[in-house]
């Protein structure tokens, strides 16, 4: 299920102070650096669709409000200097944005953290831009760090025999440690030795 | 006991400093940005610092159920390396962050004229973007430091039940009681202050505007002497409520002022209201 900016803005509901930080950021696009933080002190941080805080949907609204020759440059210096939530917030919205393949280096320096939020949150649609490589990489590195894999979007689609191999390495270490395999981890396994 | 750390350095603790913290009662902290062991030489390494205060450290908090604020700013003693002065332009980005609770450290080390200039340029924006300011007060010729502090935040026009003048000790205490600034005091193992110390500084003066902390960070420090200090309080003569109020109704009133402390999961209080959880639970 895809969700857009229009359904994640109509979810919010009557939001003033968003309505004006849109205006504001159409018409002035540097001022994002500024309201951007405030999302979630002045839209609240409940959810509000599957998947998306009040806060997250405020800030993708927010992105969507930019003029598309400002949009990347904005998208990179929001994440540069986002705190947890807003880096959070920028990789959610990025599959909603027109920023074709610009931020996939935003998902790398994403992947790269010890931030499970993080970690999970550049695995969604967007993580199609992702080279096969680095993808299988980081759904390992889901599996390491305890991240359920039903954040990985399109799992069963890209999933593939090395991705196989590589999980079937983790848990036999796993195994031999004595330690548990997570069961989502192993149910991947079963299906590509099945498929 | 419940404690709020209101000053502890955690980048420089150990995930065993977090255990022990949590069992002991600290359930929330503020880490005030300062300097680190090795100076830095330039902007960036400032926002990599800066990030950590509001991503990574809060994160590792988290993990041990502590609720982690920073506090932002160029330190005193780095605001004399010019090289460093860009990170006066980084700091609007970060003072508007959720978990920024405040503008600091600021204040003095060596009283030169770049610790005026960027003191003073820091007071302003704190009224900018409506936050409160910490105050390190030096660790030499700290009197002269503590008055000439409190002339340049009277100069600023920010209210004093906004600013906190820290590490304060039983000459300097004098001279701030009366300002209506708070009064911040950091519990050391053999320096600036100590449990029975910090009691008998607590008898003298009363309750009120009082933060004690641990100011725990790289160099010999402990992050139990917050609870030592309770537990000396205690021992005193002082009720649980008097403990209470000084080791987590302070420090939630006066980081309450920026409307951005975020308590609710670990006061087991009432829930947020427009991202603000406090006051209402204060004294």
């Amino acid at each position: 299920m895809t969700t857009t900016v229009a359904q994640l803005r109509a979810a919010l509901g009557e939001q003033p102070w968003l309505d004006e930080a849109v205006a504001r950021v159409s018409a002035e696009p540097g001022a994002i650096g500024r309201l951007f933080p405030a999302a979630g002190r002045k839209c609240g941080r409940e959810p509000v669709a599957p998947g998306w805080s009040a806060d997250e949907a405020a800030r993708a609204v927010l992105l969507d409000a930019l003029p598309a020759d400002r949009i990347s440059g904005e998208v990179a210096d929001l994440y540069r200097y986002g705190d947890a939530a807003e880096k959070r917030a920028v990789l959610k919205a990025l599959p909603l944005l027109p920023i074709g393949g610009d931020a996939v280096p935003l998902l790398h320096d994403a992947i790269r953290t010890n931030d499970t939020r993080l970690v999970a949150a550049a695995l969604g649609p967007y993580a199609a831009h992702l080279d096969p490589p680095a993808w299988r990489q980081a759904v390992l590195k889901c599996v390491f760090m305890g991240v359920p894999l039903s954040a990985v979007d399109g799992l069963g689609d890209r999933a593939d025999a090395e991705l196989a191999g590589m999980l079937a390495s983790f848990a036999e270490e796993r195994r031999a440690a004595g330690r548990d395999v997570p069961a989502d981890a192993l149910a991947v396994l079963e299906s590509l030795r099945e498929g | 006991m419940r404690i709020f750390d209101p000053h502890i350095h955690m980048t420089s603790r150990t995930t065993d400093d977090y255990e022990r913290m949590a069992a002991a009662g600290v359930r929330a902290l503020v880490e005030p940005a300062f300097w680190l062991g090795q100076p830095r030489t330039n902007p960036g390494s400032f926002a990599d610092y800066f990030d950590g205060l509001v991503g990574w450290e809060p994160f590792r908090a988290s993990q041990f159920g502590i609720r982690h604020h920073a506090t932002i700013a160029l330190n005193p003693k780095e605001a004399n390396d010019p090289r460093c002065r860009g990170v006066l332009d980084l700091l609007p980005r970060y003072l508007e962050k959720d978990g920024v609770v405040a503008v600091g450290e600021i204040g003095y080390d060596s009283m030169t004229p770049e610790e005026d200039e960027v003191f003073a340029a820091q007071l302003a924006l704190a009224v900018e973007h409506e936050l409160p300011a910490l105050v390190h007060t030096p660790h030499r010729d700290k009197a002269r430091g503590t008055e000439r502090s409190l002339a340049v935040v009277d100069e600023s026009g920010i209210a004093p039940d906004r600013v906190a003048i820290d590490h304060l000790n039983e000459v300097t205490v004098k001279l701030v009681r009366d300002t209506g600034c708070w009064l911040g005091f950091s519990i050391y193992p053999d320096t600036k202050m100590s449990p029975p110390r910090m009691v008998e500084i607590l008898r003298e003066y009363g309750l009120e505007r009082m933060l004690v902390n641990s100011a725990a960070d790289w160099g010999r420090s402990d992050p139990l002497l917050t609870l030592a200090t309770g537990e000396a309080m205690l021992a005193a003569g002082f009720s649980d409520d008097d403990v209470d109020r000084v080791l987590w109704r302070n420090p939630v009133e006066f980081y309450g002022q920026s409307g951005r402390l975020r308590l609710s999961d670990v006061d087991g209080a009432e829930p947020t209201f427009e991202g603000n959880s406090i006051l209402r639970g204060g004294s």
